[in-house]
């Protein structure tokens, strides 16, 4: 199980287990206009991006940066512990592949409209490799104060004790947003992609906040559609510590996708009233309204 | 995408599982000289909602004139508030036994599952969970006979079935991986004669894949106009039936504030989340889209993070100096660049918040008073 890897590795490291100071991170599909954007972006928050690849064209640098033709190159010339993917949905599985069988223990995969089949492709061989990925239609990750591999907003966070899973990438920048002014910092922010199928799970992501002597509480934003927060429920009943918990999509008609692919309540599963029920009685405190999150993680916390 | 009885049973031909003999008809003219040859008939409203049974959607005939008259009736009603604009005619069959088979994705193992009942014929979510067996699948592995007889063996299927069943499982697994399905399903899966034939079919294709799709997949559209102009400025939008229209950066944050009109008595009049990054030219059009279904108010709520709240001010401004807004407008902002994004609004009259409750409230209150706001 990827997860067990993910919670030994974390013993060591604690919340760096995906990104710290020295984790070096390679950019999949860096030449496009995503792909340089958030290179600068990364290279700002002090992130170390030692590479760059866009087949067909290597030989170039982006933000001094060099671009590679394959993973291969890449890897001849650096060590690289990470990559990041930006290229278009249909050549998803191809880079992810690419990086995961060359030996890249950490993916993070930021492309939307991945088709499915990719997606159970690409999760099952990480399975067998224990690889971690991440998304795909994810924000990325951020250990605040250390690095991201991802495409955050950065400047709303700072190093603090509660660690954030989320499914969406704006809700939990504005959750967060309202965490650091209230004087909350953050361990770890995680996303893990909008799809119905992701490599992380939340409760991959709580297991690791549990062990990290960093983070106090943690904080759950989900949303309707999938099994996600009942799988984390589960989890949750068996945590020390808090967890809050803010699911979107009250409103939501059933049988419509809401932006998220993974955003769909089929045949009565997935449900807010579900989701909410099950996290409440695994213990979560779940919040009616985003910004009474600061609130009930100070309560918690004292 | 959802496809419909007809199109599933046509894949399901071509792949060699059987299924009855039979005719779609989009109006019931020809229907008597089927009618006649097939004696006893079903007639099937094509429709892309469950539980068609229940509502009607299927009914039988003797004779071919009974045939003709009940598909003309069927083709006039609304089944489950879907119009019916085909029907299948199909030999009646003499069902022994009914099974059920289905292979979809489980989103929290990961992997592709196989689903078998010996309750076939209902709904499989009203089916008893120990009599529903699922069997998770590697999706290196693929379909292999040992798990199709282990699914047979569990379910109590009669020996000199399995062979067919097989066969069967396998050839609706190629189809699941061939077409980028979401869900393949069969039920029921009828026993007649001694021959498994697939009385239903259910096929769900992931539209994430559609770039790739067998030349031979039929297209169906349950999307309107609006949500097809939507998508191709790239934007999610769902057509709701309130009256505040909302548009809004990230899926997350767009459900939220559908979440929060409702908490506070209002009524969204669709779902429209932008996604990060977007242009000032695509938000245009996008406020053009929600400017048609003519809501009483317009909310828009922004996190500046990629987005920049000064190009969807701009977008707004840019609306208002164009085509004029005859509702009110209520625009929040938070993050990058909202300071920028907020004196853009206030040049153009547009009223702006920064928290979003007070928005949300502000518009709720407009809608329900019908007042004139920033015009």
């Amino acid at each position: 199980m990827a997860w067990q890897l993910l919670v030994r590795r974390a013993v060591y490291n604690y919340m760096a287990f995906i990104i710290n100071k020295d984790t070096k991170v390679m950019v999949q599909g860096i030449t496009g206009c995503q792909g340089k954007f958030h290179t600068a972006q990364m290279l700002e928050y002090g992130t170390e991006v030692v590479a760059g690849v866009t087949p067909g064209k290597g030989g170039r640098y982006i933000n001094g940066v060099p671009v590679y033709n394959t993973v291969s190159e890449a890897l001849l010339n650096h060590k690289i512990d990470a990559t990041i993917i930006f290229v278009p949905a249909p050549g998803v599985k191809d880079a992810a592949l690419e990086a995961m069988s060359r030996g890249i223990k950490t993916v993070v995969i930021i492309t939307e409209h991945v088709p499915l089949h990719d997606e159970l492709d690409i999760i099952a061989y990480a399975r067998k490799t224990g690889i971690s990925v991440i998304g795909p239609n994810t924000f990325g990750v951020i250990v605040p104060g250390q690095g991201k591999i991802g495409i955050m907003p950065h400047t709303i966070y700072k190093p603090g004790p509660v660690g954030i899973a989320a499914r969406s990438g704006t809700l939990s920048y504005e959750i967060a947003l309202n965490l650091t002014q209230a004087g909350f910092g953050q361990s770890a922010v995680i996303g893990l992609g909008g799809d119905r199928v992701v490599g992380l799970s939340f409760s991959d992501v709580l297991s690791i906040f549990e062990t990290d002597p960093l983070t106090r509480a943690v904080v759950l934003v989900g949303e309707i559609g999938g099994n996600a927060e009942e799988d984390a429920a589960e989890f949750i009943s068996k945590m020390n510590k808090p967890v809050v918990a803010f699911i979107a999509g009250k409103s939501a008609p059933r049988g419509k996708r809401m932006g998220h692919a993974g955003a769909i309540i089929e045949q009565g599963r997935g449900s807010f009233t579900s989701k909410v029920k099950i996290l409440s009685s695994a213990g979560a405190n779940v919040a009616e309204l985003p910004w009474e999150i600061p609130n009930l993680v100070r309560e918690l916390l004292n | 995408m959802k496809l419909y009885e007809y199109m599933g049973k046509e894949l399901f031909k071509k792949c060699g599982i059987p299924v009855p003999v039979g005719k779609v008809y989009f109006s019931s003219d020809d229907i008597e000289e089927l009618a006649a040859r097939l004696e006893n008939v079903v007639i099937k409203a094509q429709v892309l909602s469950g539980k068609r049974g229940k509502a009607g959607g299927i009914k039988f005939a003797c004779t071919p004139k009974e045939a003709q008259k009940t598909a003309e009736k069927l083709l006039k009603v609304k089944i489950n508030n879907n119009s019916v604009s085909a029907v299948l005619v199909e030999e009646r069959l003499s069902i022994e036994k009914e099974y059920y088979a289905a292979i979809t994705v489980d989103g929290t193992k990961k992997c592709p599952l196989l689903i078998v009942s010996a309750s076939g014929g209902v709904d499989i979510e009203d089916v008893a969970e120990e009599r529903v067996i699922k069997l998770p699948l590697d999706i290196h592995i693929g379909m292999q006979p040992y798990i199709a007889r282990e699914a047979a063996w569990r379910i109590g299927m009669e020996k000199a079935l399995i062979p067919q069943f097989t066969g069967m499982i396998i050839k609706m697994y190629q189809l699941f991986r061939n077409y980028d399905c979401e869900l393949v399903e069969i039920n029921p899966l009828a026993v007649c004669d001694g021959r498994l034939i697939a009385v239903d079919a259910k096929i769900n294709v992931d539209d994430e894949a559609r770039f790739r799709c067998p030349a031979d997949l039929p297209v169906t559209e349950e999307i309107t106009e609006r949500e097809r102009k939507a998508r191709d400025l790239g934007i999610s939008y769902v057509e709701l039936d309130g009256d505040i229209a909302v548009i809004a950066n990230g899926a997350g944050i767009t459900m939220s504030t559908l979440d929060l009109i409702s908490h506070y008595g209002g009524k969204p009049r669709n779902f429209m989340d932008v996604g990060g990054g977007a242009t000032t030219g695509t938000m245009f059009n996008a406020i053009k889209i929600l400017l048609s279904t003519g809501p009483k108010v317009i909310l828009a709520n922004f996190f500046g993070g990629i987005t920049r709240c000064n190009e969807v001010a701009g977008a707004f401004a840019q609306v208002k100096d164009k085509i004029g807004f005859s509702m009110p407008v209520i625009v929040r902002l938070s993050g990058t660049n909202d300071e920028e994004g907020m004196r853009i609004l206030e040049r153009h009259n547009i009223k702006y918040y920064r928290s979003i409750d007070k928005a949300v409230i502000k518009a709720v209150g407009m809608a329900a008073a019908g007042e004139e706001g920033s015009i």
